[in-house]
């Protein structure tokens, strides 16, 4: 019954000409694999569109965009968009997009992952390409567990949360992102939930224009998994939670952004400083050798 | 719309409208946009797509102010604003007048 009345919208439009081809994220899209697996409720989808908007704002160049994932409900991001793009190994994404960064120092590389494989299994990539600066953006997309798998419980799963692994609550301390890209190195941290999806396109458009390690979190909800396990309702559920027990404060100590279970989430830019890049630094050590070499003696 | 002091340009400004295009066979109804539009433009349809979903129905058509959140926050890619080309678009009058 639908499908004829969105038929008719368009014919009635005149200049549309096809069915789908209309919504103006198309052109970042590949449309032949949407509609996406997400479920419904999943914030994923809203950290893909505020990224799509913050392109178009950006005004950058979209054949100089590479964008990476790697396993998990946000992995399949790469396979989404119409950019080029890279489905790699599980946690691995930073690893292969540094190789990306220093093979084509003129592309701009994005790693829109998840925070099971930027964290906890991709952990020692996230440390290493912060401390060496290699300028890309790290989008991750936390959900507080392991959701493509079923729900197991994730170094971002907060105390006493439940999952599928820890039944009687997780006994283990989560990480803090923001704090540690921070001591890590990174040059441009901020953190937002997907409800904020304005906010959060701007800090995409902040974090596409800074030269050097850009985290950018934004806390999505997982409907089936993480809200369903620990009985907070559908995405909507959580969506309204976000909108009732989130906090801006720019600038805020890092050391403070601690997720509770069901806590107060504070967000937004936390860090925006300079730091040479690592293509930087390479290049001035490239030139000052060949220097040397020249030297007579 | 409460006005608290009448600005001086009131009959120049003009609110535009926006032309929602839902396209229902994409919508997994989570409900967002029904939650979040400011002008509570949309409600959830007692009917269903094809996927067994409850799309939202666009109940108040002329509220919209184009604002493009429903775009935004639709994670399935399933709403777009235009903006309408009316001969009379919704100016701040004719709100005051409902």
């Amino acid at each position: 019954m639908e499908i004829p009345k969105t038929m008719q919208q368009e014919e009635t439009q005149g200049s549309r000409s096809g069915m789908d081809i209309t919504h103006p994220m198309e052109n970042v899209l590949r449309m032949d694999r949407i509609p996406h697996i997400w479920c419904p409720g999943c914030g994923i989808g809203l950290a893909v569109t505020a990224f799509a908007a913050a392109l178009e704002k950006a005004e950058i160049d979209l054949n100089k965009v590479a964008i990476v994932s790697g396993i998990g409900c946000t992995g399949r991001v790469a396979g989404y968009v119409k950019l080029d793009s890279f489905h790699t190994t599980h946690g691995r994404a930073i690893a292969f997009a540094t190789g990306i960064k220093v093979a084509n120092p003129d592309m701009k590389v994005v790693v829109f992952s998840g925070d099971g494989d930027l964290i906890a299994i991709g952990g020692n990539h996230f440390i290493h390409a912060a401390r060496r600066n290699i300028d890309m953006l790290v989008i991750c997309v936390n959900n507080f567990i392991y959701a493509m798998t079923g729900g197991q419980v994730a170094p971002t799963t907060p105390l006493a949360a439940y999952a599928t692994t820890c039944p009687f609550g997780c006994v283990e301390p989560p990480f803090n992102i923001p704090y540690l890209a921070e001591s890590s190195g990174a040059v441009y941290v901020a953190r937002w939930t997907t409800l904020h999806v304005r906010r959060l396109m701007n800090s995409f458009v902040e974090a596409l224009n800074k030269k050097g390690f850009s985290v950018v979190e934004a806390i999505s909800p997982c409907a089936q998994y993480y809200s369903r396990i620990n009985r907070l309702g559908d995405g909507l559920d959580m969506m309204r939670f976000y909108h009732d027990n989130t906090e801006i404060r720019h600038g805020e100590d890092t050391k403070n952004l601690d997720i509770a279970y069901q806590g107060k989430i504070i967000m937004g830019k936390f860090v925006d400083r300079e730091r040479p890049s690592y293509t930087d630094r390479y290049n001035e050590w490239l030139s000052e050798i060949k220097d040397d070499e020249n030297e007579p003696g | 719309m409460k006005l608290w002091r009448k600005p001086f340009d009131l009959d120049k400004i003009k609110i535009p409208c926006g032309e929602i295009h839902i396209i229902e066979e994409r919508c997994k109804g989570c409900g967002f946009c029904v939650e979040y539009c400011p002008k509570d433009v949309f409600e959830m349809s007692e009917e269903f797509n094809a996927k067994g979903y409850h799309p939202p129905k666009i109940t108040n058509p002329d509220d919209c102010v184009e604002c493009h959140l429903c775009e935004m926050l639709c994670p399935e890619f399933a709403i777009y604003v235009t903006l309408k080309k009316d001969e009379n678009p919704a100016g701040v009058k004719s709100e005051e007048g409902k």
